[in-house]
């Protein structure tokens, strides 16, 4: 009786509580307050054993990798090494996968991954490759979204920070390249820097997919004014055969770009015919030129991946192919370029100009066919600000950057300086709401936000610093995300999350462009690797001359063989290590003592190759990393190493005591 | 033999083709690793997982207790009991061919007779998968069997196992119906005479 009494008073005292702090904060309303954020919890709860809705992938930044995301959640479910050497997974140290980080410059183990693109067919993402760009050694990697493994990574020639890439065209037949940092053409060209104006350029890439298998090939690149090439974006619907790009430094300054390259009112949107430029091509209007790049592939079956080495590309130059290239003034040192659904609207982000700048497509065309031309660059025309421009949206805060659009009338800009985002009208060019983004926010994301067709539902914003957001971390703290809801008038936060690397651009799409299609194993009957073994009786030990081939099986809960004798000092030893399960997530591992590479895991039915040269003599421990069973523990064997001229045999058992 | 009581008998013989197609009987387990759930499909002919790999993951996890593994070729069974289903056939059409009132009452007794045998031998299939079990297994619980249940649901260690019939077994039914119906239509007929 006393209990309930007691209860009963905590009860009506917590009410009071409440009540007095409602009348002392005001009534919650709008934004921010108790109910909101109960009603945030609710909007992201994801219920144990549920699926979240959207799959997002974030690019990885300096970490050279793409995570996966869960939306509405923010829970991470992978992260795929593609431009960097994983010791997690091995990937970038097993030899199957060495040749995808082969360059012209040689072996790259890392790059900036900045802005990945889903594959998409009649302008919505298709959910079958994702691809990305490396911002330093200029790449472009494809993963394949059944494995979610990087399968194809094609470098760029006469490219200096392939930033704006890798976005892909309605039907993915192009993703597009091209140089952030003008270089000279030509390999290993030998210049004084200051000769920038008269011996360096730019490079668009075209690079075309094929439609069944994925796999790029660069069909040509057009020499463009030695001006920094920062983003693009292709057309669509009417504007699908464009591709529009930003471009900064017109003032061709290749010192203290900070002052030297801020100092016109305008730069340019480049805008790009690629179906007329291809005609071009076709028709034999461009020349080969020697360029030296790698293109690297891997096949799903889990063969080897292997380096092709080209040569030559095809170069097409704009005065030799009139039409297919015309520069539109746009304020002031514009970063993103963004295409609304329609594929009317080209909404620019002059980071230091004071509005967002939008040109008509139906306006660009009137003005090229009514020549409305100021000025020409190498045989570019140059068109009159007044005759594409749309609208200006007044008042959109500090360093405007990028734009996504919801699908219902509304674009979605980021502001880095000012820290937040804007909400406007592509009817009125207005802005009609903002709200904060922890902080200095760089691109943004809606789930089909750069589509024909977005999911106006979320929005993610990805941000440059966390300061006091988290429990603090140290001096230096990992990069954050806000997911918003948008499907009301106002914007409301929902999540404040960190995430992994420095992720630049994300994609989203709908969980059931994928999850059908989603591997569970790697089928041995496919497995394709000339050093697979298919089965636990082929496990074996081979030497031919100075180098040992294990052919080792990874079976719950052994290794075999798991005891070898007879290694050499000077010997080179390859583990051939199959996982032999056929089980949905059963993960084997290896790693063995002094191995100065890395431990690789194996999924099951996968074949990896790990090289390893013991310096010294003596017994060396292996075992498996991934606790794969109850008896993960006993998963263990031994090799012996003895000395050059030593006469020991080479054995192998498994299980004979 | 009635031409209604003859056709009954050969479609009891003819009913048991798709023994060969359908299984007549299915293993389930499931366990805190298995939400999907693994099991095994009998054929009179064959083992199948009911995924690709079922078999694969079973005898994976048996082998930690010392089972022996299920492979199809091993089980002599697969590849007698075919023999006898096609003789069962060819016997219901003898009889319906022939008319003999005593072959098929034979029919009907033999029928009976192979099932009792069948399942004895399925369960003696299960007590020799379930009790002889390798001593040098590393997973060792005193006095625990794993005998799958002969019909029903049984826990062992951390698996459910079910055992349940399957399609297959429909149509055997329906043989000893239609059977049983054409012995029923020659004693009602042979009575009014009586
Ligand atoms: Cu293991």
């Amino acid at each position: 009786m006393t209990k309930l009494l007691t209860l009963k008073n905590i009860v009506v005292v917590t009410a009071v509580a409440v009540g007095a702090a409602l009348l002392l904060t005001g009534c919650p309303s709008g934004q921010g307050n108790l109910l909101d954020r109960g009603d945030a919890a609710q909007k992201t709860y994801v219920a144990p054993g549920e699926y979240d809705e959207f799959y997002a992938f974030f690019s990885g930044g300096y970490s050279g990798q793409l995570s996966v995301w869960g939306l509405p959640s923010g829970r991470m479910f992978k992260n795929i090494p593609v431009f960097s050497q994983d010791p997690e997974t091995g990937y970038g140290y097993y030899e199957e996968s060495k040749p995808l980080l082969e360059t012209s410059y040689g072996f790259i183990p890392w790059d900036d991954s900045h802005h990945p693109h889903l594959s998409q067919t009649e302008g919505v993402a298709d959910g079958r490759w994702i691809f990305i760009n490396a911002n330093n050694t200029p790449r472009i990697a494809r993963i394949d979204l059944e494995v979610f493994e990087t399968v194809e990574v094609l470098e760029l020639p006469n490219t200096g920070g392939n930033h704006a890439s890798s976005f892909v065209t309605t039907n993915t037949e192009y993703i597009v390249g091209a140089t952030r940092f003008s270089i000279p053409y030509e390999t290993d060209l030998d210049v004084p820097i200051d000769s920038y104006s008269e011996n360096f350029n730019g490079a668009f890439s075209l690079i075309k997919i094929d439609e069944n298998t994925g796999e790029m090939s660069l069909d040509f690149q057009i020499i463009v004014p030695p001006y920094n090439y920062d983003l693009a974006r292709p057309g669509k619907g009417p504007s699908a055969d464009w591709i529009f790009f930003t471009t900064y430094n017109t003032e061709e300054a290749h010192t203290l770009l900070e002052i030297n390259a801020s100092a016109y009112d305008k730069d340019y949107v480049a805008a790009l015919n690629w179906r007329k430029a291809a005609e071009y091509v076709r028709d034999g209007r461009a020349t080969m030129i020697d360029a030296e790049y790698y293109h690297n592939y891997y096949d799903k079956s889990q063969g080897m991946a292997v380096s092709q080495i080209k040569d030559q590309v095809l170069l097409l130059d704009p005065k030799d192919a009139p039409g297919i290239l015309y520069f539109m003034p746009t304020p002031k040192s514009p970063h993103g370029v963004d295409v609304d659904p329609t594929g009317e609207y080209l909404v620019a982000g002059g980071k230091l100009a004071t509005v967002i700048p939008v040109h008509s497509f139906s306006r660009m065309i009137d003005a090229i066919e009514n020549e409305r031309f100021i000025d020409e660059v190498d045989g570019i025309p140059v068109l009159d600000y007044d005759a594409t421009i749309v609208g200006e949206v007044e008042n959109p805060g500090l360093g405007p950057l990028h734009t996504e659009f919801d699908g219902n009338g509304y674009a979605y800009t980021s502001v880095y300086i000012s820290s937040e985002i804007v909400k406007w009208s592509l009817e009125t060019f207005e802005v009609v709401d903002r709200i904060d983004a922890y902080y200095s926010i760089g691109h943004l994301m809606i789930p089909g936000g750069d589509t024909v067709n977005p999911y106006g539902k979320y929005m993610v914003g990805l941000t440059k610093t966390a300061k006091d957001r988290y429990l603090p971390t140290g001096p230096k703290q990992n990069h954050p995300a806000q997911l918003y809801d948008i499907s009301g008038d106002r914007m409301q936060l929902l999540l404040d999350f960190p995430t992994i690397g420095e992720p630049h651009y994300a994609q989203a799409i709908s969980r059931d462009k994928i999850m059908p299609n989603a591997r569970r194993i790697y089928e041995l009957s496919d497995n394709n690797n000339p050093y697979a073994i298919k089965r636990v009786a082929d496990a074996r030990v081979e030497r031919e001359g100075d180098v040992v081939r294990v052919y080792m099986a990874n079976i719950r809960s052994h290794f075999r063989p798991d005891n070898i004798e007879g290694i050499k000092l000077g010997d080179t030893v390859y583990f051939h290590l199959t996982n032999l399960e056929q089980e949905w997530d059963v993960v084997h591992g290896f790693a063995i003592k002094g191995m100065n590479t890395a431990e690789v895991l194996l999924a099951p039915g996968q074949t990896k190759t790990l090289k390893w040269t013991p310096t010294r003599t003596g017994i060396y421990p292996f075992y498996c990393t991934a606790f794969c069973s109850a008896l993960h523990q006993e998963m263990q064997g031994y090799v012996r190493v003895s000395a050059a001229d030593s006469d020991v045999e080479l054995t192998w058992r498994t299980g004979d005591l | 033999m009635s031409i209604r009581a003859r056709l009954l008998i050969i479609l009891a013989g003819l009913i048991l083709i798709p023994l060969w197609y359908i299984p007549f009987w299915s293993i389930s387990m499931t366990a805190p690793q298995y939400p999907e759930g693994i099991g095994m499909y009998i054929s009179i002919n064959d083992i199948q997982g009911h995924n690709r790999h079922d078999l694969q993951s079973i005898n994976t996890l048996n082998h930690y207790i010392g089972m022996k593994e299920i492979h199809k070729e091993e089980i002599p069974e697969l590849r007698i009991i075919p023999w006898i289903v096609k003789a069962m056939i060819a016997f219901a059409l003898i009889v319906g061919l022939t008319g003999n009132q005593k072959l098929l009452i034979s029919w009907v007794v033999l029928f009976i007779v192979l099932s009792l045998a069948g399942i004895a031998d399925y369960w003696w299939w299960g007590y020799d998968y379930g009790h002889n079990l390798d001593p040098r297994a590393p997973i060792k619980v005193p006095g625990m069997s794993y005998q799958p249940p002969l019909i029903g649901t049984k826990q062992l260690l951390n698996i459910r196992a079910s055992s349940f019939p399957y399609w297959g077994s429909a149509f055997l039914a329906l043989s000893f119906g239609f059977a049983t119906a054409s012995a029923w239509l020659n004693k009602s007929a042979a009575r009014p005479q009586n």
